[in-house]
Order: C-alpha cells, then sequence, then structure tokens
C-alpha cells in the first residue's frame, strides 16, 4: 500500500496541522511514513505545500516524483491547482471552494472552478461555509481533511486518535470541533462520490 | 526504544541530547531553527539539565559551544549556511585547538533558496577547516550520527561539523531513539593547558597535530559504515550519490535495487578507495549531489582527461538548485510518463508582510517622508521587514547580510548619498547592526538609521529578541546623541507625525536613530490566545 499526498494553501491557513493528524494517523496504522513542510518565508502569506508519502514499504524520497501523486488536498483551490502537474491522471483532487485572496491578479473564481472540474477525478467544497455550520470556519482545514479521507486507506478511528492527540491540549471542545470537522467534509465528499 | 516522527532538525537535537549534550547555542535560521526550538522545548532543558539557548549571533553561538568544550562537556552550535559565515572565524581556528569535550557544528543549506540570499555549500567549510563532514541520508541517520559525531570529535581531537539541506531539516519520519541515553561527561579542564591558546608558536604545533591527524579521519570515512560501496551487475555507469541524493537515486527503481554499482556517501573527506575501486570497474559515472558539484569538481580534475563524468557541469543536472527524483530520473534517461499540463489560471502568491503587521506602517510613513528625496535611498537588512522591497511597499533598495543596512548606509553616505537611511530590525540589529553603528557614530556619518522594533526575530517564527527592552540604551552607550533618538508608535493615526520626526531628522548631521516599536501581530495574537487558554484553564 502506498499513498502519496500534496497539501496546499497558502501560509497560515493550517496545512501543517492536517499533514501532521495524517502522518500521526498513518503511524498509528503502523505505515512508515515521510511528511516534507514548507517553514520559513512563504508562510507570510505565500504559496505552501507538504508533500506526505504513506506507505507499508520503506519509502526513500522525501518528495513525490512529478505524476505520481495520488491525492491533492487544496485548503484554497487556486493552490489545489498548482499543483496540478504533479497529479498522477487517475488521482484525485479535492479541494475547498473558498479562494483566499491576499494578491490584486487573483483570477476570476470562475476560471479557477472550471480548471478544478476539468480534472478527472475531483471534489470541490465550500469547506469554509461547512465549518461555518458545525461551529468555527477555523476549522476548515480539517473539514478538507475528512473529505480527503475516503482516498486516505487509512480508517477513520485513527484520525479520532490522531485529532485527540494533536488537539487536545487546546480543550476538549476544539477536540470535538475538529472532529464534527473532519465527519462533516467526511460526509460531503460521501455525497459526491455517490453521485458518481 | 521508542519510535518518534521528527523532523530531521528535531532527530539532530533528540540524537545530540540521547548522546550525552551539555549545551546547545544558536541563533535563528531557516531551515536549522527547529533543532534548537526543540532542544528549547525539551524536559532536559526544561529541568535544567541541559543549556539550550539563543544567542545574538553565529559566532558568539559557536564560541560558547567551544567555551563548553574547553570545559570537558559535549557542546553544539547550530545555524543555517550564511550564518556559518558569520561564525567562520571560531569555526576555522576550532579545528586548531581542537577540543575537549565533544564540539559539534550542525550548518543547514538551502537550496533553490527557499528562504535564503544563497545556496552556498557547507562542506566546502569542511573541507576548508580540514574537519570531518557528516551529511545524513534521512531523519534516522541523522539521529545515530549525532552519538557517532561527538565520539569522532572527542576521539580525533576535532570539531566534526553535519551539513542538511531544507529537505532533510523540514521533512519528518519516524525515528528510532536509544533506550539509554548516554550520560554527559563530567567537568574537567583540558590536560594540556595551553591547547586553546592560538599563539602562533602553539597554533603551528597545533596544525601539524591536526595534519598528522587527516590520514585518521580518511579513514574513519572508509570504516565508519556511513559511507557505502553498493556492487552493481551493469558496469556501463557507476554512481556516486550524496546525502538525501541517494534517496532520489533509490525512489528511481522498482524494488529499490539498482542494477549499478553506487557508492553512497555521507561522510567527508570522500571515501578514496570506494571512489577508486568504482571509478576503476565502470565505463563512466554520474555524480548526484544535494549542492555544489563539489565531488565531482575534484574528481575531474582541472584536465579532465579520465572518464566520463556526468553530473551539474557538464548540464547533465542544472547546475544550481535542489534535486528532486524527476531530475535524477532524466539523468538516468529514464521514461518520464506523460502528466497532466500546468493550469494556465494559477498565478504566483510571493509571501507579504501580514495584516496589521507593524512594519506596514513604518514602511508607509518612511516613504511618504522619503517622497521628495525619491528612489535610491533606504539600504535595508535581512527579517520580514525585507519583504517592503516588493508591491506595494517598494521601499527598499539593499538586502545583502545581516547588519549590512547600516554599514551599507555608511559608506553610500560617504560616496555622497543623502539622505542615507539605514533600516534594520530589532534582532538584526544586535546580530550584528551594533558594531557598525558605532563606525558611524565614531565618524559623525550622516544617516537614519531605522531600526523596527516588533518585539521578536519575526521571520524565523518569533524567538525572543536580545533587543527587547534594550535598544535606546544600547544606542545611548554606543553614543547616539539622546535628541536624535525617536521612538515612535507605527499605527495609522500618528502617521504624519512620524512622517514629520522622520523627515527631519534627515537634515541632522550625525547619527540619528529612529525606533518604530508596536509588537508582530503574530506573536502579539500567539499571546493573547495564550492567556485567553490560561483563563479557560483556572
Ligand atoms: C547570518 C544569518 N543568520 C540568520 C539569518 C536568518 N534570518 C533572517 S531574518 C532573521 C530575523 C530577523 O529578525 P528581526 O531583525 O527582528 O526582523 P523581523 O523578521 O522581526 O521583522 C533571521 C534570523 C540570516 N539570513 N543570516
Ligand atoms: S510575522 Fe510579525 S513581523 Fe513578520 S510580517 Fe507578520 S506581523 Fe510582521
Amino acid at each position: 500500500m502506498k499513498t502519496d499526498i500534496i497539501l496546499g494553501g497558502v501560509g497560515g491557513q493550517g496545512i501543517l496541522s492536517i499533514s501532521a493528524i495524517i502522518g500521526t494517523a498513518a503511524v498509528e496504522k503502523g505505515l512508515y511514513v515521510k511528511q516534507a513542510e514548507v517553514h520559513g518565508m512563504s508562510q507570510r502569506g505565500g504559496d505552501v505545500m507538504s508533500n506526505l508519502r504513506l506507505s507499508s514499504e520503506i519509502i526513500y524520497s522525501d518528495l513525490i516524483p512529478k505524476g505520481q501523486v495520488d491525492i491533492i488536498i487544496g485548503v484554497e483551490p487556486m493552490e489545489a491547482l498548482r499543483h496540478k502537474a504533479m497529479l498522477n491522471p487517475e488521482g484525485w483532487l479535492v479541494t475547498n471552494s473558498t479562494p483566499f485572496i491576499n494578491i490584486t491578479n487573483y483570477p476570476e473564481l470562475e476560471d479557477v472552478y472550471a480548471e478544478v472540474r476539468k480534472i478527472k477525478n475531483h471534489i470541490l467544497i465550500d469547506a469554509d461555509a461547512i465549518a461555518k455550520q458545525v461551529g468555527s470556519v477555523r476549522a476548515s482545514n480539517v473539514v478538507m481533511l475528512g473529505a480527503a479521507a475516503p482516498f486516505l486507506n487509512i480508517p477513520e478511528d485513527a484520525f479520532f486518535t490522531a485529532i485527540q492527540r494533536i488537539f487536545g491540549s487546546k480543550g476538549e471542545d476544539v477536540v470535538q470541533l475538529n472532529i464534527d470537522a473532519f465527519k462533516a467534509g467526511f460526509a460531503e465528499a460521501q455525497k459526491v462520490i455517490e453521485s458518481k | 526504544m521508542q519510535k518518534l516522527v521528527l523532523l530531521g532538525d528535531e532527530a539532530i537535537a533528540q540524537g545530540a541530547i540521547d548522546a550525552g549534550l551539555t549545551a546547545i547555542y544558536a541563533y535563528p535560521g531557516t531551515p536549522s531553527t527547529e533543532i534548537t526550538e526543540y532542544a528549547i522545548r525539551s524536559k532536559e532543558a526544561r529541568n535544567g539539565q541541559i543549556t539550550a539557548q539563543w544567542t545574538a549571533n553565529e559566532k558568539t553561538a559557536l564560541e560558547a559551544a567551544i567555551g563548553v568544550s574547553y570545559a570537558g562537556k559535549r557542546a553544539m552550535a547550530c545555524m543555517k549556511h550564511v550564518g556559518l559565515n558569520v561564525a567562520a572565524d571560531p569555526f576555522m581556528n576550532s579545528a586548531i585547538t581542537g577540543v575537549n569535550g565533544g564540539l559539534v557544528i550542525v550548518s543547514a543549506d538551502d537550496p533553490s533558496m527557499h528562504s535564503s540570499q544563497n545556496e552556498q555549500d557547507s562542506r566546502f567549510f569542511g573541507k576548508f577547516a580540514q574537519m570531518p563532514v557528516l551529511e545524513p541520508v534521512n531523519q534516522q541517520e541523522a539521529y545515530d550520527m549525532m552519538a557517532y559525531a561527538f565520539d569522532l570529535s572527542e576521539r580525533l581531537n576535532i570539531p566534526v561539523l553535519m551539513r542538511i539541506t531544507t529537505r532533510l531539516a523540514h521533512s519528518r519520519a519516524g525515528v528510532q531513539c536509544v533506550s539509554e541515553k548516554r550520560q554527559q561527561n563530567s567537568f574537567g579542564l583540558p590536560k594540556d593547558s595551553r591547547q586553546f591558546v592560538l599563539l602562533p608558536s602553539i597554533a603551528r604545533r597545533n596544525y601539524k597535530m591536526l595534519l598528522n591527524n587527516w590520514p585518521l579521519i580518511e579513514q574513519e570515512s572508509e570504516i565508519s559504515g556511513f559511507n557505502e560501496y553498493i556492487d552493481g551487475t551493469d558496469k556501463s555507469l557507476g554512481i556516486i550519490a550524496t546525502g538525501i541524493a541517494f534517496n532520489y537515486l533509490m525512489e528511481n527503481f522498482e524494488n529499490r535495487v539498482i542494477p549499478f554499482p553506487v557508492v553512497r556517501i555521507s561522510q567527508y573527506p570522500e571515501p578514496t578507495e570506494m571512489i577508486r575501486k568504482l571509478y576503476d570497474s565502470v565505463d563512466k559515472i554520474l555524480i548526484l549531489e544535494e549542492g555544489y558539484p563539489m565531488i565531482e569538481d575534484r574528481l575531474k580534475g582541472t584536465l579532465n582527461t579520465g572518464k566520463t563524468i556526468h553530473g551539474r557541469l557538464d548540464g547533465t543536472i542544472s547546475r544550481d538548485g535542489e534535486l528532486n527524483p524527476t531530475i535524477i530520473a532524466k539523468a538516468l534517461n529514464k521514461h518520464i510518463p506523460e502528466t497532466l499540463p500546468p493550469s494556465d489560471v494559477v498565478v504566483s502568491r510571493p509571501p507579504a508582510l501580514c495584516a496589521g503587521c507593524p512594519h506596514i506602517d513604518s514602511y508607509n510613513a518612511l516613504n511618504e517622508a522619503l517622497a521628495e528625496a525619491g528612489q535610491g535611498h533606504v539600504l535595508a537588512d535581512i527579517g520580514c521587514y525585507t519583504l517592503g522591497a516588493l508591491e506595494p511597499f517598494m521601499a527598499v533598495n539593499s538586502c545583502v547580510d545581516m547588519g549590512a543596512s547600516i554599514t551599507m548606509a555608511k559608506g553610500a553616505a560617504d560616496a555622497g548619498l543623502h539622505p542615507a537611511v539605514a533600516v534594520i530590525g530589532d534582532s538584526t540589529f544586535t546580530h550584528s547592526g551594533m558594531t557598525g553603528l558605532l563606525d558611524a557614530i565614531i565618524h559623525q556619518t550622516p544617516i537614519t538609521v531605522v531600526i523596527l522594533d516588533n518585539g521578536t526575530t519575526g521571520m524565523t517564527g518569533g524567538q525572543p529578541s536580545e533587543a527587547t527592552g534594550r535598544l535606546e540604551d544600547i544606542c545611548l552607550g554606543l553614543g547616539v546623541e539622546k535628541d536624535h533618538i525617536h521612538v515612535l508608535n507605527p499605527i495609522k493615526k500618528y502617521h504624519d507625525e512620524n512622517v514629520a520626526i522622520i523627515k527631519k531628522e534627515f537634515d541632522y548631521q550625525g547619527v540619528s536613530v529612529i525606533i518604530p516599536r508596536r509588537e508582530c501581530i503574530v506573536t502579539l495574537n500567539a499571546r493573547l490566545r495564550h492567556i485567553k487558554a490560561q483563563k479557560a484553564k483556572s
């Protein structure tokens, strides 16, 4: 079993936390993990990404070869598209539809969505709206994690354990918020998959 | 035995702690910062069993580490690659003094310049100083190497340089830790009381000892196990892969079996015997190095009359930038599957100052104060505020090395620039700005120095700044006139007032210091969140 994931977003959008949740859940299930992160300059509102590799065999490279990515998880739609050329044509692109606009030349949103829809396997959901419904827009990254979870080959309970471990120090309500966000994202993705 | 998921940086810190570290010192710098952050957070540091501290700069960090070694204990200094330039003087000389307690210097390089001014390759520094260099292939090896590095340092009486690059520093993987930590060394001064006295007569003696030691250091590279000759049946090609380049090579072969003979290098000086064996048994050679073509250049030599050698020098691989598995696939002439075309709606998203950042108001005021003078008057420095070079500010004209704002402004003023403005962050000021300011004060050079005091080392993630609470005192102590030190509050409300103060100081024929002071939004928010969480708990 081998799953190669790219997470894309803007510095400060919480990519590192969902990356950490997936990594922790995978280790919990006895998988090998490599997770290359972006720290430094780009974290100031620039584009950031994480290469996350899970496998039952030893993993050598911290970076995923071009065209071999199984899932792109975007917490922002243009940032998901930034890594399109890395995607295996049979892979999935799962992204939030809410844009993060901190540049003056952000493309027309409809053009961005049209590009997303060109990808054979895609899920485009409004994670910010869903997160608001479950309690706080700040959990939109975990909504996206939930939406990608059906493709990650890791059982749900491992994610809950990981969320508990990572958010535990912030209090029970933060843990519950993130579990709810995860479940809501998961359910939304199921709808899209079933309608296919 | 405990398995932890650690960044390469964290694996180094944990490895050092488990190897009996007594003290670690550093100045932050991407991608090395997380080594010391991890050590500071460790229970050993919190219990006071080890010393883990941020220092004014990389030179002071390394000198403190040499002091620990002098006292017989194991020490480490960590920095980003350009930090090693700052620490070059103690670095070069520590090879001559040798060590008492084990001494390891970590330098983290940044190929592709993700967060740096250049992509210099620290391995050259190791060769320059004649020190062993370790370059771990992965997080586990980074951990394992620390114990070896300290042992080697003590055994061969030499500091050891550990060189890593961004990808390993900032990538996480499972690391198996040892079950029993090594005890710290007991305190003990050097047996030879003159070992650290580099008077010429002693330095000549020490240097001869270092030269005599060199064959032993070379031999280590053949036998330590960190360098490996992996035989292959297809002798049409031989491959040398250093550090993490080996991973990208492995990634390109099904079942992880490489048909060609390979020398994998994680320790320098490079293993001559292994390389000779490879060279003699294959038709041509491909060299994969994450960094400058160092081994490639040496193997080719000036005349390049031997076997064909492919790598960065003949264009098989780009001369600059970070490697990845796809670049290696191309170098191996492997078929690269057709991929989806990139999306042309995607535009670049450069980093920018955070909304609400105090630097925004400072640049707005500075730009207006300089409106009449025009472009080209601002010599700046390194930090979040370097982003003032981009839209919408276009406010600064230089960023060379830490501290260079003040000294370049001085030079430009000497050459006729007026007004000559230096813009420097508070942490950068205590790193390397103070000495340059003293130069300007001594010579009464007419410069306006703007010290942006956001109370933290923002760019690298908000480490404490040694300047906090003492900037005015430092400037006064160095000799800036009291009437020409102004503390501003960089918020919109005071914009006009701030512009007027800055403009007035342009006319002063000596050194003025302007200190816009407001806390970094990121550390402010983190502090407020922390207070809220504490309240919720109680
Ligand atoms: C010699 C050297 N050491 C470290 C760094 C990494 N570095 C760049 S900026 C910076 C901190 C800047 O802090 P400060 O001057 O307070 O400015 P701020 O980012 O807070 O605006 C550091 C540590 C570097 N570029 N060069
Ligand atoms: S981290 Fe702080 S200093 Fe840096 S841009 Fe953000 S608010 Fe400004």
